[in-house]
């Protein structure tokens, strides 16, 4: 049989119980947050918001108690992280750093590195972005061009970074880079640095998306001195561990949840007694949620166990975007109305958002043609 | 799962994949019954394996004994376990008799009405009963039937009704059953608390998400040995990215049909958790239509022959969607709760399950 598995989702009762909890804070802490906001899911930024969930102790929640003092486990990681979501809650100020810029350093992190790091992105003040793309380099991320090249002391990075989100307002950046070989070798001779983004020679110029957003960047570094102490792991081990990052960066809820602020604006104004029409098209889609996080739920059960969930989450992943991208178009055949950016009507605003965001969904943190290929892998194909 | 649970599942499994060769599952098609293939089921008790033990049966826990049905599902075995594990089922949680050798139950669809009068000392039933699963080679039929606004579960042998044969697209009997006979008290009996003519389609329901989940792991294996083996233009098919695409597809929708029949299985009982049942059927249904069509493709026209085996597992899919409730019936059920949730409580209604 070659189908891929997904262990059975482990209960607990302690996450149940974090879940009320969530449940309450986010009541009172979002209760003025209209439709519109939570629309932004994930890209929502809110330094305070960060900061007070820090001080709940929802931030860097799997960490030892030496670096973030919670030690909970995966599975209440995941019930705050999908009460967030669900909520419309503006977490992207901490959310990289969280997800995968944190939990990179624990792995491979020097112990003054984590030591710097780690709690002040457990109090919710030090944010990161991720340094992957270049203007040469989307999909392939082997062929980055951006170089560290020794000097006394450290490195000298020359290059460029594109599609930075929130590298404007990030402390750090997790920077992929050649520090040997050549681009020919492709993997071999990568590397990743821990950079300061105040370091001189750093020009950061925000790009204003399709939808109107300023949430990413072009990151250009020129003759940009970073220390040798700011190397991450193994020189030249960049590649096995970028690999290792984006499988955080895929595991979660917030690549099944993006849209949902829109698919409870739609529930509002169908009201308790929708046609029989809208009943079969709103209990698909809630179907299809509910059997995703099912299978989201068997993914942090793996993180749990310390499994490598790699290949389950590029799944989850291509199968949630999808969805995220079906809402909207859910929406238009049920409700008569017209997408309005900034109109005071919610579901028309949250419409508008969503409608023009959604192409992004299957783009960012791997297309959906780069999953489908980690999946055919998975089946042996490739 | 427990040990023993999954020794039975491997030795069920070795069952499966020896007795269930094409041959077998084209004979079946033509209408042949497999009596030795059946009689090793019974032999190894994975015919009562929803019975509890004090009434004969082996008395696993419904979610273990259901993945027998996803087995049964992935080697498209042409005999009514899954149908005889649920009617022993709800005849042992009712009390009544569960009688040796293959049983069936009747679908609670809106239109299969039976009227249950009380005579002198006992009971008469009357009704039609449409596409009952085996029913032509079944030893009972359990049935809801109302009497007084009360479900009543009634065992009906064969010199109790007539049918006229008909059978779904996999040529698996459904046939339609008239019912017009004397029922006597020990054949009928109240069902457990809470047990209607829902819970029974939705229990119907549940087995058939597993039956999908099986079946469409099936297709998925069969459609990437297949474009392994292929070769076009020099190599493999399976090395094309646009195959490779569409078998990631597959393989997505077979995930998430085995995560929904997770749902189905964990959900079934006497007090069915029928919205969780509803997604896993849907879901399942949904991945199926998705799972037959990309197989197909991949298959090319060798998969669209007869002599091919590929069709056993489609057309069983594409039937098996849509008995027990098709996706629209349950997505309203579905969306019904969602607007009953509200706005604020869809969120929790989703976690809830």
């Amino acid at each position: 049989m070659l189908s891929i598995p997904f262990p059975k989702p482990p209960t607990s009762d302690a996450a149940e119980a974090l879940r009320h909890e969530v449940r309450a804070f986010l009541r009172e802490t979002l209760a003025d947050r209209p439709p519109a906001e939570r629309a932004l899911s994930w890209t929502g930024y809110d330094a305070d918001f960060s900061r007070a969930l820090a001080r709940k102790g929802w931030i860097a929640m799997t960490w030892p108690k030496e670096y973030g003092e919670h030690e909970r486990s995966a599975l209440e990681r995941y019930v705050v992280l999908e009460e967030l979501l669900a909520a419309g809650a503006p977490v992207s100020a901490h959310w990289i750093a969280d997800r995968q810029s944190g939990p990179l350093l624990l792995r491979y992190g020097t112990e003054e590195q984590r030591r710097e790091i780690l709690p002040r992105i457990a109090a919710g003040e030090c944010y990161f972005c991720i340094g992957m793309s270049e203007p040469d380099s989307g999909s392939d991320l082997a062929g980055a061009r951006t170089r560290a090249t020794p000097v006394e002391g450290g490195f000298r990075v020359n290059g460029t970074k594109l599609w930075t989100t929130n590298g404007h307002r990030a402390h750090y950046m997790i920077l992929f880079c050649r520090t040997g070989g050549n681009t020919e070798d492709r993997h071999g001779g990568t590397s990743q640095l821990l950079v300061d983004l105040s370091s001189p020679g750093i020009t950061i110029r925000p790009i204003r998306d399709m939808s109107g957003l300023e949430d990413f960047n072009e990151i250009v570094f020129q003759d940009v001195f970073v220390p040798e102490s700011a190397v991450i792991g193994e020189l030249g081990k960049g590649w096995d561990q970028v690999m290792g990052e984006l499988a955080y960066e895929r595991s979660g809820p917030d690549r099944w949840l993006s849209s949902f602020a829109l698919l409870a604006e739609l529930n509002r104004h169908l009201g308790s007694r929708p046609s029989e029409r809208a009943q079969e098209l709103l209990g698909r889609i809630t179907a299809h949620l509910v059997v995703l996080r099912r299978l989201s739920r068997s993914v942090a059960g793996m993180l749990e166990r310390g499994e490598n969930p790699a290949l389950q989450a590029s799944l989850v992943k291509d199968l949630g975007t999808g969805v995220e991208q079906e809402i909207p178009e859910i929406v238009r055949q049920l409700v008569d109305i017209e997408a309005a950016p900034g109109s005071g009507d919610q579901l028309s605003a949250v419409l508008a958002h969503t409608l023009m965001y959604a192409p992004a969904f299957s783009l960012r943190g791997g297309t959906r043609e780069i999953l489908r290929g980690i999946i055919a892998r998975g089946l042996g194909l490739r | 799962m427990s040990d023993t649970t999954t020794i039975l599942h491997d030795t069920a499994n070795r069952l499966f994949a020896d007795t269930v060769s094409a041959s077998e599952l084209a004979r079946a098609a033509e209408g042949a019954w497999l009596p030795a293939q059946w009689q090793q089921l019974e032999e190894l008790g994975l015919t009562t394996a929803l019975v509890p033990e004090d009434a004969g049966g082996a008395g696993l826990e419904p979610a273990d004994a259901l993945g027998l049905v996803r087995l049964a599902g992935y080697h498209g075995l042409p005999l009514p376990l899954a149908e005889t594990l649920l009617a022993g089922w709800l005849l042992a949680h009712a009390g009544l008799p569960v009688l040796e050798g293959p049983l069936t139950i009747a679908p609670a669809r809106t239109d299969n009405e039976l009227r249950l009068e009380r005579t002198g000392n006992g009971w008469r039933l009357r009704g039609e009963l449409d596409r009952v699963p085996w029913a032509r080679h079944a030893a009972a039929i359990a049935a809801l039937a109302d009497h007084d606004g009360q479900p009543l579960v009634c065992l009906l042998t064969p010199d109790g009704y007539t049918l006229d044969q008909a059978v779904n697209l996999a040529g698996e009997p459904r046939d339609t059953v008239q019912v017009n006979c004397a029922l006597q008290n020990a054949h009928v009996a109240p069902a457990p608390e809470g047990f209607g003519p829902q819970q029974l389609q939705a229990a119907g329901a549940a087995l058939r998400a597993l039956a999908m989940a099986g079946a469409i792991d099936r297709v998925l294996t069969m459609s990437v040995n297949y474009a392994n083996e292929r070769k076009q233009f020099g190599r493999p098919i399976g090395k094309f990215q646009a195959v490779q695409q569409n078998l990631a597809v597959l393989a997505s929708q077979a995930a998430a049909a085995g995560a929904a029949s997770d749902i189905a299985a964990e959900a079934f009982g006497a007090a069915p958790d029928l919205l969780a049942i509803a997604v896993a059927k849907v879901r399942t249904g949904e991945a199926a239509g998705s799972a037959a069509g990309i197989a197909h493709q991949v298959h090319g026209a060798i998969g669209f022959t007869e002599e091919h085996s590929l069709h056993f597992f489609t057309k069983r899919l594409w039937s098996w969607r849509d008995e027990f409730g098709r996706e629209a019936e349950w997505n309203r059920l579905v969306g019904q709760q969602a607007a009953d949730a509200g706005a604020d409580g869809l969120w929790p209604l989703i976690a809830s399950v």
